[in-house]
C-alpha cells in the first residue's frame, strides 16, 4: 500500500499524465524475480529430463523396469533406450547446481511475497476470487468475454478467471512444484517421509513434478498471449511502473 | 527534500552493514559447525551451501527410508561395467580373496582389511533405494559393516572431519563428513539381495551412502583415508564429482 502510494507520488511528479497506481513494488519485483527464475528452472529441468526421459509411478523405475511413458527424445546417457543412434551431451552438473540454487530463490521470493500478500491483504483484495464473482452468471459472463478476445479487468484489478488461475499458479502449483521436489530428495525424505509417501513414491514424485512444470509453461505462454491482446505495451508498463495508463 | 533522503541513505547503509556483517558471523559459525560445503565457491556456491547446511541441521540423524522385502526390485540396473583393468581382473580371477581395504589417515589404528577379515565383522542389512543423479532407481537388500564401526576399530582421532574413499577405478573417489561417516546405514557393503555384491553393482566392496544419490556410493572401493581438511584431495573440491561439474553433497 505504502509501496504504490511512494511510486504513483514519484511518476506524477515526473510526468504529469492521467495514471492509476495498478501493481505494487512488491508485486513487480517478486513477479519479475519469479519470471527469471521459472525460465531457468526450465531450461536446467529439461537438461535433467533429458538425461533420463522416461517416467514411472511408485518407488523404482529404471531402464530394465516398464515405463509410465517416455518422452521421444534423445538421451544425455547411453545407457537409456531412445532409438536415436547419437547421444547428447552430458549437461546434468551445471543443471542440477543452477535448479537448485534458483530453487532457493524462488522459495525466498515466495516467502516473502506470501507474508507481504497476507500483510497487504493483497490476496483478500486482488488474487482470491470473491463469492460473486464465482457466481455462475459472473463465471458465464466472464467466460463469454474470453471467448469473445475481450475479457474485462475489474476496476484496476483481475478479473475472475484471471483471479482463479492466478490462486492456483500461486498457492497449488508452485507449492506442489516445491514439495514433489523435496520429495525426490533422499536426505529430506529420511526426516521426513511422508512428503513422498503420499505420492506413493519417489518416482511418482518425479512424475508429478514434471507434469507441474509441463502445466507452468501451459500457463506461461497463456499469460504471455492474454498480455498480447490486453494490449503489450500497456501491461508490460503497469508490471515495470506499477501504473496503468492508457496508449493515445 | 535532502533530510528524508539522507535519511533513508544513513538507514539503508546501516542496514546494509548490519546485513553484511550478520552474514559474515553466520558464515562463521556455519563453518564451525560443519555447515559449508567443499564446494562452496563459484557462482553456484550459495545454493549449494544452503542446501548443504539446511539438510545437514534437519537430517544429522535420520535414518533412510528402508523397504519392506516384497519392494526389492526385480530389475535392479547396474550403471555401467565392471573395471576392465588388469589389476581389478585379476583379483576377481582370485575370487576377490586378495581385495583390502586400507584405513589410512587420522586414525590410531591404520589398518588393511582384506574381505573375509571385514565379514567377521558385526554386519547389518537394509533394504533401501539407490536414486540415480540422472532419474532412475531401484530398491535392493545391501549387507555389510558400518563404515563406523570400521572407523572405531582404527581409532579416528578427535579432529577429523571427513573420510575420503577411494575406488579401484583410476578417478573414482568421493567424501563424506563425518555426519555421514559415523551414520549407522552407511556401509562398507559386501552382499546384495542376499549373495554377494555382484561386480557390476560395486562388487565385491562398495561404499552405500543410502541418504544421498548414487554416485556417492562409490564402487570398487580399496581404501578409506579420514581428513580434517579436503584440501590435499584432488582440486580440493571433496570429491571427483565437482571436478567433472557435479555437486559435492548429493542429498537431493
Amino acid at each position: 500500500m505504502a509501496d504504490s502510494t511512494w511510486v504513483s507520488d514519484l511518476t506524477t511528479a515526473v510526468r504529469p499524465a492521467v495514471k492509476t497506481p495498478r501493481h505494487t513494488a512488491v508485486v513487480r519485483v517478486t513477479h519479475w524475480i519469479t519470471a527469471l527464475c521459472f525460465l531457468a528452472l526450465l531450461v536446467s529441468g529439461m537438461e535433467i529430463v533429458i538425461s533420463h526421459p522416461r517416467f514411472y509411478w511408485g518407488e523404482e523405475g529404471n531402464v530394465l523396469t516398464p515405463p509410465l511413458f517416455v518422452l521421444p527424445i534423445p538421451a544425455s546417457r547411453g545407457s537409456v533406450p531412445t532409438g536415436y543412434n547419437y547421444v547428447l551431451p552430458d549437461q546434468n552438473g551445471w543443471s542440477r547446481y543452477l535448479h537448485f540454487q534458483v530453487a532457493w530463490v524462488v522459495v525466498f521470493t515466495g516467502l516473502f511475497y506470501a507474508i507481504a500478500g497476507i500483510v497487504t491483504r493483497h490476496f483478500q483484495k486482488n488474487l482470491l476470487p470473491s463469492g460473486t464473482q464465482l457466481s455462475p452468471a459472473s463465471l458465464a459472463r466472464e467466460i463469454a468475454n474470453h471467448l469473445r478476445l475481450k475479457p474485462q479487468g475489474d476496476a484496476g484489478s483481475y478479473n475472475v478467471l484471471q483471479r482463479i488461475t492466478y490462486s492456483l499458479v500461486i498457492f497449488v502449483l508452485f507449492p506442489l512444484a516445491i514439495w514433489t521436489g523435496l520429495a525426490m530428495s533422499p536426505a529430506v525424505t529420511s526426516t521426513f517421509p511422508f512428503l513422498v509417501t503420499v505420492f506413493g513414491g519417489q518416482q511418482s514424485a518425479r512424475t508429478i513434478h514434471f507434469f507441474i512444470s509441463i502445466l507452468l509453461v501451459v500457463f506461461l505462454l497463456v499469460h504471455i498471449a492474454m498480455v498480447c491482446l490486453a494490449g503489450f505495451r500497456t501491461r508490460m508498463r503497469a508490471m515495470v511502473t506499477g501504473t496503468d495508463q492508457e496508449d493515445t | 527534500m535532502s533530510n528524508p533522503s539522507r535519511r533513508k541513505w544513513i538507514v539503508s547503509g546501516l542496514a546494509m552493514a548490519a546485513g553484511g556483517s550478520g552474514l559474515a558471523v553466520a558464515a562463521r559459525i556455519a563453518g564451525d559447525y560443519g555447515l559449508i560445503p567443499p564446494d562452496h565457491g563459484g557462482i553456484y556456491g550459495p545454493g549449494e551451501t544452503l542446501t548443504y547446511a539446511s539438510q545437514r541441521l534437519l537430517t544429522r540423524h535420520s535414518l533412510a527410508r528402508e523397504f519392506p522385502r516384497s519392494k526389492i526390485s526385480k530389475a535392479p540396473f547396474a550403471n555401467g561395467r565392471p573395471p576392465e583393468s588388469t589389476e581389478y581382473t585379476s583379483l576377481q580371477t582370485a575370487g576377490f580373496a586378495d581385495w583390502k581395504l586400507a584405513i589410512d589417515g587420522m586414525v590410531g589404528r591404520p589398518a588393511s582389511l582384506s574381505l573375509a577379515e571385514l565379514k567377521s565383522l558385526p554386519s547389518r542389512s537394509q533394504i533401501t533405494h539407490l536414486a540415480c543423479e540422472e532419474g532412475w532407481s531401484f530398491i535392493a537388500e545391501w549387507t555389510g559393516v558400518p563404515l563406523a564401526h570400521v572407523l572405531d576399530a582404527a581409532g579416528i582421532l578427535p579432529q577429523s572431519k571427513y573420510v575420503v574413499y577411494f575406488s579401484i577405478q583410476p578417478g573414482w573417489w568421493d567424501s563424506v563428513d563425518m555426519a555421514d561417516a559415523l551414520h549407522p546405514q552407511n556401509l562398507v557393503t559386501y552382499g546384495m539381495n542376499g549373495g554377494e555384491l555382484p561386480p557390476g553393482h560395486g562388487g565385491p566392496l562398495r561404499l552405500r551412502v543410502p541418504r544421498q544419490l548414487g554416485y556417492k556410493s562409490v564402487k570398487y572401493i580399496t581404501r578409506l583415508t579420514v581428513t580434517d581438511s579436503l584440501k590435499g584431495f584432488g582440486k580440493g573440491l571433496g570429491s571427483g564429482a565437482p571436478e567433472a561439474g557435479y555437486s559435492w553433497y548429493a542429498g537431493i
